[in-house]
């Protein structure tokens, strides 16, 4: 017997609605300053340090977080407007973004009480970057055949290796990463393998970027050769990382970053049309804004049924799975509806370029944070079939 | 096998006595809808869940009972109907949105839709959908409902229904569900001023011309020729033919997620027993990856069709948001269905295609519902027109608006 899906309807609570105001109020300032510009989602400088530290004044970072760590302890639904409202807008959150949904999370539950003093009041002020080191040049998706040793020494660790695809390592303050601490036993493969704090911009890590096809150098190269961390900076079990890296995963897979990473084309699609469409882009609008409304639905849905204590972790994935190939397919339908904008549409050349770029981006999205391969893999298992 | 009705009627009735309890101590409570708090929101929230679950096992334990795939798929001869709808009748389930005044079990809205994810869940070849709908359209105007099967008029937004000057019914409305098997039908119709009225008429006074839907069910062509309706009152302030339409689509909705849930259950559980190259097929990736895909958009369908239920359930106003809701709904449970039905056969292989399986019962049935009171295409120019009238900066609003 298959485990029954759930999506219960869930309503943002009154509360998300104020804030909502004031998250666009702020963002609308923010644009009219010209901090950044929403039409322009292939900007360069995706870095913006001020509009990080703004964001944390406003207390929208560590939303869920206890307040002795600088946290604000509201609702993962409050947490999820401000996310969509950043995403819709195309804020740079590049800075803080990691830290507060993935980061932040893991060292709550594994750092030393100091290190977490130290450390997450920071994130919270919008101060410091983190990157993720899970990817190697010859594990990305198996993530257990990492082979990036941390050999005991004297009050720590020696780090010497690789890992790759790393997004924001260039200006990241810290990396949580997971390095070999000893060899996978028979029995498991997933065995010695642990979680660490690193320091980035230290003797003994080098970053090289790496270009993408979009034109943007996000993701990069990190050459560790015996960098040192310190014992402290180990985070949860030795050797025991793969416990610990599924619990906050459903956070990771179900948030409206999941969805709407491309979703300016179909705001800008809109406007191109304008008021009057012929039954052809009515049609394909309907059927867009259809789809979007249900991705979200079904991303708020699992945001409250987390809030509420529920474990909801093969709905999660289910959204990853088919919210990042919507995301990705979303250009080209746009695209295909974009042929019969009238040439005199004002923004017809915004439109075309904002295409160009989301076109670019799109096979990224089934790859980035988890493969559809490897979230499928999950889906299958919890329904039973492996 | 007797049908259990007095303890399922009994059960029935203690669950609505439950849920108009709860409703009471909600009013009592205090506002309730303008400042709420979450937590307390969220708690009732599961208070009602239960109580719709009692009516909804109701429905589904007369289904397991009398509406059994395999039984109704081995039975040529359509012997499983008339007990089914005694059980259902008997439970009072077939009036659920009727109020008592007016005849029925007065059940609320938000029950009444578990009922019908519930008769998708069984592919129910009945015509409670269609009953429970003229039921609730009768009830807008405050018109008592028979007894008996009923289904509603029009089922397609394209077809009209006339009031005449001395009162009388012309029209011509296609792809009526059950029309055939319907002893009344419940129609809107409006009058050459565009007032809409709703109706209660003799099936024995129209001429229907029968037809078969995909899945095999009757869907007819119901036409009047000033025709004199059994009654006949003014629709409610604001109510059209597209409230109706629309109130159909999430019925048809949330019966295509229903289905949809089937079809992954019964999809999984084929994968786990047949054995193909030495092997269950549902060890192959391919194979995995495929029914992960089924449940990808029978999760869609599902938080789709749930939350434009419950989005209808509580309006106040009927506004863009809850138009969003319903017939985003119906665009993405028939897209689901197309998606997710072509799925679930592959993974059968050929024993899926043949009539003695049970899968065509919900993959054909989940096809057609796709059609009844508005299909995918029409209702996405709808909302592609409200899209452009609004205007791009006012979409996000609109998607974001709960």
């Amino acid at each position: 017997m298959t485990a029954a899906l759930r999506f219960d309807p869930i309503r943002l609570p009154s509360e998300c609605e104020q804030l909502r105001k004031e998250v666009r109020a702020f963002l609308a300032e923010e644009i009219a300053a010209g901090t950044f510009d929403p039409h322009k989602p292939n900007r360069e400088d995706t870095d913006v340090p001020e509009f990080s530290r703004k964001v944390g004044a406003r207390g929208w970072l560590g939303m869920t977080w206890p307040k002795k760590y600088g946290g604000h302890e509201r609702s993962f639904l409050e947490r999820y407007v401000v996310t969509e409202e950043m995403r819709v807008a195309n804020a740079p959150t590049r800075r803080f973004f990691v830290a507060d949904r993935q980061s932040g999370p893991v060292l709550l539950k594994y750092a030393p009480e100091h290190i977490k003093m130290e450390i997450l009041p920071r994130i919270c002020r919008g101060e410091i970057c983190f990157a993720i080191g899970m990817s190697e040049p010859n594990s990305g998706s198996d993530l257990f055949a990492a082979k990036t040793r941390a050999t005991k020494t004297d009050g720590g660790y020696l780090i010497n290796g690789t890992k790759i695809w790393t997004s924001s390592a260039h200006i990241a303050d810290y990396m949580i990463a997971i390095f070999r601490t000893s060899p996978p036993t028979k029995e498991n493969r997933r065995h010695g393998l642990t979680q660490f704090l690193v320091k980035m911009k230290q003797p003994g890590i080098q970053v090289n970027p790496i270009g993408q096809i979009t034109g943007q150098y996000e993701f990069n190269e990190v050459v560790f050769t015996d960098h040192f961390i310190p014992d402290d900076h180990v985070l949860g079990e030795i050797d025991g990382a793969w416990k610990q890296a599924t619990s906050e995963l459903a956070y990771e897979r179900s948030g409206p970053e999941r969805f709407l990473e491309t979703y300016y084309v179909l705001t800008e699609l809109v406007r191109a049309v304008g008021n009057n469409p012929d039954t052809r882009s009515a049609e394909g609008i309907g059927r867009l804004v259809a789809q979007v409304h249900t991705m979200r639905r079904m991303s708020v849905s699992v945001a409250g049924m987390l809030q509420a204590g529920k474990e909801p972790v093969v709905e999660a994935s289910i959204v990853k799975d088919i919210g990042t190939i919507w995301e990705q397919q979303l250009p080209h339908r746009v695209r295909e509806l974009a042929a019969f904008v009238e040439e005199t549409a004002t923004n017809r050349e915004t439109l075309e370029k904002q295409l160009d770029f989301a076109i670019k981006t799109a096979p990224k999205l089934t790859i980035q944070g988890g493969t559809t391969e490897v979230l499928r893999g999950i889906i299958a298992r919890g329904l039973g079939l492996r | 096998m007797p049908p259990p009705h007095a303890a399922l009627r009994t059960a029935l009735v203690t669950a609505m006595a439950f849920a108009h309890h709860k409703a009471q101590e909600q009013t009592a409570a205090g506002p309730g809808h303008i400042s709420w708090d979450w937590h307390a929101n969220f708690k009732s929230g599961n208070a009602v869940a239960e109580s719709e679950n009692i009516v909804a096992e109701t429905a589904e334990k007369i289904f397991a009972d009398l509406a059994d795939a395999q039984t109704i798929n081995r039975d040529k001869k359509g012997e499983w109907k008339a007990p089914l709808w005694q059980a259902l009748s008997d439970a009072g389930l077939p009036l659920s949105w009727v109020p008592e005044d007016c005849g029925g079990s007065g059940a609320s809205l938000a029950e009444g839709f578990s009922v019908l994810s519930a008769a998708g869940r069984f592919a129910v070849a009945v015509p409670l959908a269609e009953t429970m709908l003229a039921g609730w359209l009768l009830a807008q105007a405050k018109i008592t409902s028979p007894g008996g099967e009923m289904t509603v008029v029009p089922a397609s937004p394209k077809d009209r229904i006339t009031v005449n000057a001395d009162g009388s019914l012309s029209g011509r409305a296609r792809g009526v569900p059950f029309a055939k098997v319907a002893k009344y039908f419940a129609m809107v119709a409006s009058d050459p001023k565009g007032d809409f009225a709703v109706a209660l008429v003799d099936a024995g006074k129209c001429r229907i011309e029968s037809g078969l839907n995909l899945g095999g069910d009757p869907s007819d062509v119901v036409t009047l020729d000033k025709v004199q309706p059994a009654a006949i009152k003014p629709a409610p302030a604001g109510f059209d033919q597209a409230r109706l339409m629309l109130m159909g689509g999430v019925a048809r909705s949330l019966q295509i997620a229903g289905a949809l849930e089937s079809m992954l259950e019964i999809s999984v559980r084929y994968s786990n027993e047949r054995v193909a190259f030495e092997k269950k097929i549902s060890k192959f990736q391919a194979v995995q990856h495929n029914l992960a895909r089924l449940a990808g958009e029978s999760a869609a369908a599902l938080a789709a069709a749930t939350s434009a239920a419950d989005a209808i359930a509580n309006a106040t106003v009927f506004n863009d948001e809850v138009f969003l809701e319903a017939v985003a709904a119906k665009i993405r449970c028939a897209e689901a269905a197309e998606k997710g039905g072509g799925i679930a056969h592959q993974v059968h292989g050929a024993i899926g295609f043949t009539i003695e399986h049970i899968l065509h019962r919900y993959s054909l049935r989940a096809l057609a519902w796709r059609d009844d009171f508005g299909s995918e295409s029409f209702w996405a120019v709808e909302l592609g027109k409200l899209v452009a009238q609004r205007g791009a900066d006012e979409l996000w609003p609109l998607v974001a608006s709960r």
